[in-house]
């Protein structure tokens, strides 16, 4: 039997201003607890929240990334609810009428290209952070506590857990791109809900939508939604089905496991948010913010291909983070050899960003210095391999290559005299294999290089010792 | 010399000319207040030291520069204990917060500390300001100057009975539904609810935030303006506040009337009200007519569905603001409890009075999703009903007239437990708070030596007009400044 996949998302995003949503405590991750604080964002009595002009900004710049339509007039609804960490009885959010609408992004997947259509997006305030200590006690942390969210809901358009992971990962990269988010997930500024269900595409039975709370990484909504997608066709198959619950991802167990079963729709008794105005947004705003937008990855990639002519799957892997694409395009502007750096920008530095589990922008040495790198290569100063192990010693210590080549004597050596003395050495020492291949044997050939760079710690110049001992064998 | 018995703007003159120092005034009033709190019971909270102490810091400053000096420098003030006071007690008339001190000041006593008034102490009211009789609070009873059975009108009582009493000059107080007229009216004394968003509500624990607006209670006309001015203005911490603060009120009251035309709404003087109260009005209105104004009846035609629309928006918007007492972060906690949700609901059951709990029930009633499009969607479709009203009359008329309240002062316990009877105490005032309007309520008379208030009420932001009306109306009678005489024999706390 065929089952089809339903998969939609809920992404909250932690938005990158200074400040809260609603008063002027900073917004900062991982301060001391409980000390950017103020009666706003405890819900104090009295207080009254004032909407953070920013915010609504960097919420339009989502908007028009993600295509969506950007509302003229919108407001703030209250959603009721009681738990220690939300600090007035209600969060407010946007409810009925949400600041942008109507979006999508598109992916590539195996069957093409797919738009993932973008419900809305709105704002909202987080609330606290609660801890439990080891004898169950609630510890509560009012740092995040009206930090500002935007949450964009799609809808169920996707069908595998790999076209979400797609999704998740273009989302990531456009927020990232348009610095509206720094998408951190392991810092909860990226969250993610995810609903799914599949379908029996012979019978047209459905199985009952479930919700996967509060995944904070790509891998564990991947993992997620493999195994919900699982559980739901196995339920299927043997004439059951799943219930309307919601459930979390057990990253120790590996499974989801069941949060709470929802009887009855929650009633949170939204109302418009009497405390604040309509936000009210013109063209002209809409148009400057349209304007100010930096380039989006898609037509990076584009502009790649085209620019610096590369094959589409560099443009796609450079592209993917906007701080790799400038660390590209800065190195270009002074090597000139696109090809190549994004060679050595593919192969050996994510190469070791991934073992080392860093992002471009922790490295230590700069662009320039991997502009210096390729310069000392292509000079023929250095060789590829003496090269590669260069970007080892800059990756450890952050040292300029050209130190690096100086203080380790790693200066290939292309004096052709010198290197004739040590070859002639190299063929007194193997007159077997001389011999060898004077009787036709070619292959020693490379064996005699290799005894060459051997015994030049890798610092001869390959071509050339290939041309002296070629013309030395055939005397 | 009986300086209690003065208005703002007398005391503000002797103290110009240096005939008394701020520190003579606190004392005097806390004299007053030994001698008749305990029969009015105006306070929950009084500072006394504290406000000698400021005194004695205004008395200083008066004598370095007496030229830079606001009106309301070195005078007593009553705060309702529903607007957050940097270090006292701030209640709201309720268990829940009985012993709360907030960390901060409301924005109206941070311009009113600046102006260098002295906060003598805070007020009683009903709890979270729900009730029309202050008969409500957690902690005593306030009792009506005039006749200690009877209530002061609520839910400002205190503030009402405490300027009346002579205990302060003047007061201030909170407006959701009438909450400042009702009680003034019923006390004697003025009270005007200013148009919404023109005095910030940035530390005034919201009751229903669409309405609520902060407003002085005073002996005179001419005081409420001096009021006035020293607390609008725009407040970037409120988002519904307005810019209006270059205005000087003062300098509005002495508008000529001739030819202003005062409308008089059918619905407003319908047999529900109390037919003497009702001639007592028309009274004034003649004198105002005689004074060159024309006179015109008109027809506000949703009145009679302002009451409903305001308990449901106002209920709706009260279950919400009311959530946040849920003893997790200040006030009071539930002893024992097992587990979080218990704390809330322990901590609401004991903390909130019935009344409070009567109306988050239904307000959370209204706004679950099951009701909602039946009670809260349909509510705003009529307050938008109800505004249109007013816009309509106002294109004509630059002031309306009615009597402030349907009864003279009722008899304490009367309606306690006829609550909706008691609803109906704000009937002839909600109307300004749905529309936003401003409105006074100035003594027009008296009916058995219970005072009779007139409410004159003005276009959005028209607050000059119905000044300037109240006070030609208070320079050509001779309502103003009688003084209840506290009879003996109550004692508080019934």
């Amino acid at each position: 039997m065929a089952y089809k996949t339903v998969i939609g998302l809920e992404i909250h995003a932690e938005l990158l201003t200074k400040t809260k949503i609603f008063c002027s405590c900073l917004a900062e991750f991982g301060k001391e607890v409980n000390t950017h604080c103020c009666p706003v964002c405890l819900g104090f009595p009295g207080a009254l929240p004032v909407l953070n002009k920013k915010v609504v900004e960097y919420c339009i710049r989502a908007g028009l990334a993600l295509k969506c339509e950007i509302s003229n007039k919108s407001r703030m609804d209250r959603k009721n609810y009681f738990y220690p960490d939300l600090v007035k009885g209600y969060q407010i959010t946007q409810y009925s009428n949400p600041l942008c609408k109507n979006g999508y992004i598109k992916i590539n997947t195996k069957d093409g290209d797919k738009k993932i259509r973008i419900k809305r997006i709105h704002i909202e305030e987080d609330t606290g952070k609660s801890v439990y200590d080891e004898k169950g006690n609630i510890l509560l942390d009012y740092n995040r506590s009206g930090v500002p969210l935007i949450e964009i809901v799609t809808y169920p358009d996707m069908n595998s857990p790999e076209e979400a992971r797609i999704f998740l990962e273009k989302l990531k990269a456009i927020l990232q791109y348009i610095e509206v988010s720094d998408c951190k997930m392991e810092e909860g500024s990226l969250r993610c809900d995810i609903n799914i269900n599949v379908i029996d595409e012979e019978t047209g039975i459905k199985s009952t939508i479930t919700e996967v709370k509060n995944l904070n990484s790509f891998k564990a909504a991947v993992k997620a939604m493999e195994f919900e997608e699982k559980r739901h066709i196995e339920l299927l198959e043997q004439g059951k089905n799943t219930l309307k619950e919601t459930r979390r991802w057990d990253e120790n167990r590996n499974e989801t496991v069941v949060m709470r079963v929802k009887e009855t729709v929650e009633d949170y008794r939204y109302f418009p948010e009497p405390d604040l105005v309509y936000i009210e947004v013109d063209e002209n705003w809409i148009k400057n913010i349209k304007e100010n937008l930096p380039e989006l990855p898609e037509d990076k990639k584009e502009r790649f291909i085209r620019d610096y002519n590369l094959p589409e799957y560099d443009a796609k892997v450079l592209t993917s983070s906007k701080k790799l694409a400038d660390f590209f395009e800065e190195t270009v502007k002074i090597s000139n050899n696109p090809k190549q750096v994004s060679n050595w920008l593919m192969g050996d530095i994510l190469g070791w960003l991934n073992v080392k589990n860093m992002d471009i922008s922790e490295i230590k040495f700069t662009y320039k210095e991997f502009a210096d790198l390729l310069e000392l290569i292509n000079e023929g100063k250095i060789s590829n391999n003496i090269g590669k192990k260069v970007l080892k010693i800059m990756f450890e210590e952050g040292k300029n290559p050209k130190i690096i080549v100086k203080e380790k004597g790693l200066l290939q050596m292309s004096n052709a005299s010198e290197l004739e003395r040590i070859v002639d050495k190299i063929m007194e020492e193997n007159k077997q294999s001389v011999e060898d291949y004077k009787k036709g044997k070619e292959k020693v050939l490379g064996f005699l290089i290799g005894q060459v760079m051997k015994a030049t710690k890798g610092k001869a110049n390959p071509q050339l010792v290939n041309k002296i001992i070629l013309e030395k064998l055939r005397q | 010399m009986d300086l209690i018995n003065l208005t703002i703007h007398e005391l503000r003159d002797l103290i110009r000319n240096r005939e008394v120092s701020s520190e003579e005034i606190v004392k005097s009033f806390f004299s007053r207040i030994e001698e008749v709190e305990d029969k009015v019971g105006s306070f929950i909270t009084l500072t006394k030291e504290k406000a000698l102490e400021d005194a004695r810091r205004i008395d200083k400053k008066i004598k370095e520069d007496i030229t830079s000096l606001s009106d309301l420098a070195g005078i007593p003030v009553g705060i309702k204990d529903n607007i957050v006071t940097e270090g006292i007690k701030t209640t709201c008339g309720s268990r829940i917060l009985e012993n709360f001190i907030p960390p901060y000041d409301a924005t109206v006593v941070k311009k009113l500390k600046l102006n260098g008034a002295i906060i003598v102490g805070k007020t009683n009211m009903d709890e979270f300001a729900m009730g029309s009789s202050t008969e409500n609070s957690t902690f005593k009873i306030t009792k009506n100057p005039w006749d200690l059975n009877r209530v002061p009108g609520g839910s400002s009582g205190g503030s009402a009975a405490a300027v009346s009493a002579s205990e302060v000059p003047y007061a201030l107080g909170s407006s959701t539904g009438g909450s400042i007229r009702q009680p003034a009216a019923f006390c004697g004394v003025v009270g005007l609810k200013p148009t919404y968003g023109l005095v910030s509500r940035y530390g005034l624990v919201a009751f229903a935030s669409s309405f609520d607006q902060i407003g002085p209670l005073t002996k005179d006309v001419e005081d409420c303006a001096i009021v006035l001015n020293s607390i609008v203005g725009f407040d970037k911490k409120d988002s519904t506040s307005v810019d209006n603060d270059s205005i000087d009120y003062t300098k509005a009251l002495i508008k000529d009337i001739r030819g202003l035309k005062i409308a008089l709404p059918k619905e407003y003087f319908d047999n529900r009200i109390d037919s003497k109260i009702k001639e007592k009005v028309l009274d004034a209105v003649k004198t105002l007519e005689k004074l060159g104004a024309k006179i015109d009846y008109v027809s506000l035609p949703h009145t009679e569905y302002a009451l409903a629309t305001y308990y449901t928006l106002a209920s709706s918007e009260a279950s919400s603001n009311l959530a946040k007492f849920d003893g997790v972060r200040y006030g009071k906690r539930a002893k024992n409890y097992n587990g979080v949700e218990e704390l809330i609901v322990k901590t609401r059951t004991e903390g909130f009075g019935d009344e409070v709990k009567r109306r988050i029930m239904i307000g959370t009633y209204f706004l679950s999703s099951s009701h909602y499009s039946e009670y809260y969607k349909k509510a705003q479709k009529v307050r938008t009903l109800i505004i249109r009203d007013f816009e309509k009359v106002f294109n004509e008329f630059d002031v309306i007239i009615s009597p402030t309240t349907p009864t003279l002062p009722y008899k304490i316990g009367e309606k306690k437990e006829k609550f909706i009877s008691m609803y109906l105490s704000d009937i002839l005032t909600v109307s300004a708070n749905i529309a936003g309007i401003p409105a006074i309520t100035i003594p027009c008379s008296y009916i058995d030596d219970l005072p009779v208030g007139m409410q004159i009420l003005g276009k959005a932001f028209g607050e000059e007009d119905i000044l300037s009306v109240a006070y030609t109306y208070e320079k050509n009678s001779n309502f103003q400044r009688r003084a209840p005489k506290i009879k003996e024999g109550i004692k508080n706390g019934i």
